[in-house]
């Protein structure tokens, strides 16, 4: 009987260990949302039960196997105990409603992510392989860059121009898949002010490593000078071919791949400052000069003529259904990088 | 040498390497004729390589011989029931209907394969060594790591079928299995398709990690569709293997074995092998029907042309959920077997243990959608797989309880198989205590495609596989091949990798939480992992140094191993009570059983009675 009574001390003061230890190391970061405080609190939860598991299994598996070896000299065998079927249904009683209860918990954490605001700020967010654009339809501009005021819901209608992507920032917690095809819903309110980063957490290709953007969560006075900004580049953008072209570039995200100050980013193409106009040498080895057709026939048929030490182009602008319009935009803002 | 080029594997790679090259002709004549592009990026073009691929299996098949009695057998030309295996190791590269050759066939490919899988695992466990790319790019990244999943489960199954084969007919004392031709026609399947797996990394690769999903799948480089045809073609070996086994177990039973005295390992392999009958079909399936939108331009997946990437993931997941117990279950067979011989006690509440088992099954089949909490399915959907998937919790604990009664109050040994038991229930309970909060939704929405769901089922696939396989090697070694493994690499192994893996593991989690995604060729270093990442690698190494040690005990103990014919761990179990190793058709005298499997500590009692001699 002493074992038991040793092995009962040892569980609780191992679980308490295990949680305080747990508990202290700090697991999640930061708390920036509303929605991040359900989830803590359930996760808070399942820390316990799990430290108190761990010392239940492990306490008593360490305890045999210190107390219950085999003495030198000893070949006889073991008490005969089959099992107890009162025990094994307390333990697989127990356990059951245990798990309904936390299924019950955890439905309701659930629930109190998905609490509806009808004022919430609608944000359009797009994704391609690898960047994010965000498009404010109150106020009528896109940006690269998220930009949202503390302590309002944001809605953000989400899709995929290529592939499946999904939406994380981890000091929100919540994540969401971004599907090409149709629109996905992702509901926050940040409750700390910050500058912080959506990375995409599904996997969409050689370049998912690298696709992420500034989510920045400011006072609501600095959210609207901000929306002031854009609202006035966006005008000024409307009058010429070139700042049209760059809006245009921004939102197909050709942005995740190329840079327009000559650096070269991971899993990228060429820059495009001074790229017009320059020879460039092709993957078969012929030189070719960077003129109106030849980028018109790279963005529309990307395959067909490969710089030489970069892959193909992963966007293709047939697929994505660019216009002449928008294409001649674009040419005019490459042209002007120089 | 000679004997390798005379084998029935050097042949069927001759015959597999001609078929492809006449497969990927006939595409290729075809297509230029129609006038289509005739040569690709990687010579044949895609279609061509893909058809290629397919009569290149086809080739293996019939050039190895594994069919060639069943095409006699269609001519009407009778052959005989036993094929003698010749002496010698060429046994083991030849078309053998022996049972146990062919799980020791299995169980060395499946090391072979787990050391490839290993080592695409080393190269990018380096490349993540430190923040910034290194010596990768992020194509050639997601290739390794992808590989390494897909080949590390390809390893696990190679691995539990040559535990089930080996074991399964032993322990219940038949003869062989109820099909040998079609267990060896399963084993000689798996040959071509590790082949074409392993060539998709020179056709290009595939950047999607082993789960493949549409529409980045569809739009990968050709390797993504070596990878469907292989893993398409592996699926073939398990649902025949499932099948054979149960045919086995439900006909070639010993006189007086029934259900509640069957070993227990044997309820695991009954568990396990109604999943891999029932469940292969839809990865087959799902990976079909991506090869198709490819090929021939179905839109199945393709939201263009109205279809819906989500459900590639719910087909694609009703097997590769289910597929984890396939992994596990043999393993915590293993464990259930191996405690009481080490304990000298009988197996706590074994009927419950068995039950368990089926009861995982079971509801392995409820939970698939659980990994696609955050996919954008009906919102609806996700509570119910939450209970379903929670549900899971209640058999998993009564193994662990009754393993922890069954320790309680015996009188434990601890060599080499039992380290490797104790590691893996300790390792296992990590990945058990770790998964809740995975199936529990909303800590789901910010744990899910992090580092802490690798650490996670990496615990369980070591707990559940890598653990109780090793522990099963160095247990039935003897068995097979009349020596022992020697202890003290046996102790170098375990001590070397049980310590490094747990902090692995650990790490991976902790990072996890503070935002490490799944997946991602390189890391911001402002997050502040690199130091957690130096670690990580280092343990990945040193686990990586423990199998090779591992490898080493193993071909020096084929020949130098200290003799051990007889029951060397003093088991009840009836392949113990002859003599090491097995004789080529099992038992000579029938046995009967008499008692129960784990009666150990009752005086006088017996599990089998051999027939006396006439």
């Amino acid at each position: 009987m002493h074992h038991f009574i040793i092995v009962g001390i040892l569980v609780i003061v191992m679980a308490i260990l295990t949680y305080v230890g747990l508990d202290g190391i700090g697991l999640m970061p930061v708390q920036a949302s509303a929605q991040a405080i359900p989830i803590d609190w359930m996760f808070n939860y399942q820390i316990m039960a799990m430290s108190f598991l761990f010392a239940l299994i492990v306490v008593p598996l360490v305890y045999s196997l210190i107390v219950f070896r085999r003495k030198k000299g000893d070949t006889s065998d073991a008490a005969h105990i089959e099992g107890n079927t009162p025990l094994e249904i307390v333990w697989t009683v127990i356990p059951l409603f245990a798990v309904i209860a936390f299924a019950f918990m955890g439905a309701k954490s659930l629930g109190d992510t998905r609490r509806v605001d009808p004022q919430a700020m609608v944000i359009n967010v797009t994704a391609s392989q690898f960047a994010f654009s965000f498009e404010y339809p109150d106020y009528g501009f896109t940006s690269n860059e998220m930009y949202a005021p503390v302590n309002k819901q944001l809605l953000l209608k989400m899709t995929s121009r290529d592939v499946i992507h999904s939406f994380w920032v981890p000091e929100f917690r919540v994540k969401q898949d971004i599907v090409p095809g149709r629109f996905t819903e992702y509901r926050i309110t940040p409750i700390l002010e910050g500058v912080y980063k959506v990375r995409c957490a599904e996997v969409c290709g050689g370049g998912h490593a690298g696709m992420q953007s500034f989510v920045e969560i400011v006072s609501q006075e600095r959210f609207d000078s901000w929306v002031k900004e854009r609202q006035a580049e966006a005008l000024a953008a409307s009058q010429s071919p070139e700042e049209r072209g760059q809006l245009l570039a921004s939102s197909y995200g050709c942005f995740g791949c190329h840079s327009v100050d000559g650096s070269l980013l991971p899993n990228g193409g060429p820059s495009w400052l001074g790229l017009f106009g320059s020879q460039t040498e092709l993957e078969d080895g012929t030189t070719i000069l960077v003129d109106e057709a030849y980028i018109t026939q790279s963005i529309m048929d990307p395959a067909s003529q490969v710089v030489k030490g970069f892959a193909p182009m992963t966007f293709n602008g047939t697929d994505a259904g660019i216009t002449d319009a928008e294409l001649a935009d674009i040419i005019a803002y490459i042209m002007s990088l120089k | 040498m000679k004997k390798f080029y005379n084998s029935a594997l050097a042949r069927g790679l001759l015959w597999q390497l001609i078929g492809t090259l006449i497969g990927a002709g006939l595409v290729t004549g075809i297509r230029a004729l129609m006038g289509l592009e005739a040569l690709g990026r990687f010579g044949f073009s895609e279609p061509a390589w893909v058809f290629g691929g397919l009569v290149g299996t086809l080739a293996f098949l019939g050039g190895n011989g594994v069919v060639s009695d069943w095409i006699k057998w269609a001519r009407g030309i009778p052959t005989h029931d036993h094929h003698e295996d010749p002496p010698g190791w060429e046994k083991f590269i030849n078309v053998s209907l022996d049972h146990k050759v062919i799980g020791i066939q299995y169980t060395l490919t499946a090391i072979i394969v787990l050391g490839l899988g290993g080592t695409f695992a080393m190269i990018f466990r380096t490349e993540l060594a430190a923040s910034g790319l290194q010596f990768l790019n992020g194509t050639q990244y997601n290739t390794m790591m992808g590989l390494h999943g897909i080949v590390m489960i390809v390893a696990i199954l190679l691995g539990i079928a040559g535990m089930m084969n080996y074991l399964v007919p032993l322990l219940i004392g038949a003869a062989d299995m109820a099909f040998p031709r079609l267990n060896a026609f399963s084993f000689w399947i798996t040959i071509p398709a590790a082949i074409w797996l392993v060539s998709s990394l020179f056709l290009g690769g595939f950047d999607t990690g082993w789960t493949g999903y549409p529409p980045l799948s569809a739009r990968a480089p050709v390797g993504m569709q070596m990878f469907f045809l292989a893993v398409f073609v592996v699926g073939w070996s398990s649902i025949l293997g499932g099948l054979n086994l149960l045919a086995t177990v439900a006909r070639m039973r010993a006189r007086g074995m029934t259900s509640f005295r069957l070993p227990i390992f044997v309820w695991a392999s009954i568990a396990t092998s109604l999943i891999s009958l029932t469940a292969t079909q839809l990865i087959g399936l799902s990976f079909q029907m991506v090869m198709f939108q490819r090929l021939f331009g179905m839109g199945f997946f393709d939201p263009a042309k109205g279809g819906n990437p989500v459900l590639f993931q719910h087909l694609f997941w009703f097997y590769s959920h289910p597929a984890v117990y396939v992994f596990i279950l043999p393993g915590l067979g293993i464990i259930s077997e191996l405690l009481p011989v080490f304990v000298r006690k009988p197996l706590f509440g074994y009927r419950w243990v068995a039950m368990s088992s089926l009861g995982i099954a079971l509801v392995g089949f409820l939970v698939w959608a659980h990994h696609m909490f955050t996919s954008g399915m009906n919102e609806y959907l996700r509570v119910p797989f939450m209970y379903s998937t929670l549900l899971v919790a209640v058999p998993t604990g009564v193994k662990f309880f009754s393993w922890v009664a069954t320790l309680w109050g015996g009188k434990i040994t601890v060599p080499t198989p039992m380290l490797f038991v104790l590691g893996g229930i300790v390792v296992f309970l990590m990945g058990g205590l770790t998964g809740p909060p995975n199936a529990t939704v909303s800590t789901d929405l910010h744990l899910h495609d992090t580092y802490f769901i690798v650490g996670h089922f990496h615990d369980t696939m070591f707990g559940g596989f890598i653990f109780p396989f090793f522990a099963a090697i160095y247990y039935w070694f003897p068995k097979a091949t009349g020596r022992r493994m020697n202890e003290f690499l046996g102790k170098v192994h375990f001590w070397l990798m049980t310590p490094a893996f747990l902090v692995m593991t650990f790490g991976m989690m902790r990072i996890g939480l503070l935002g490490m995604r799944r997946r991602i060729s390189d890391y911001d270093a402002a997050l502040g992992f690199d130091t957690t990442h130096l670690v990580l690698t280092v343990a990945g190494f040193l686990i990586f140094t423990s199998v090779l040690v591992f490898v080493y005990n193993l071909f020096r103990s084929m020949k130098k191993g200290e003799a051990a014919a007889g029951n060397l761990w003093n088991s009840r179990s009836p392949e113990w009570l002859v003599p090491s190793p097995m004789p080529a058709h099992n038992y000579d005298r029938p046995f009967e059983v008499v008692g129960e499997p784990y009666d150990y500590g009752l005086p006088g009692s017996k599990f089998v009675e051999f027939a006396k001699d006439k």
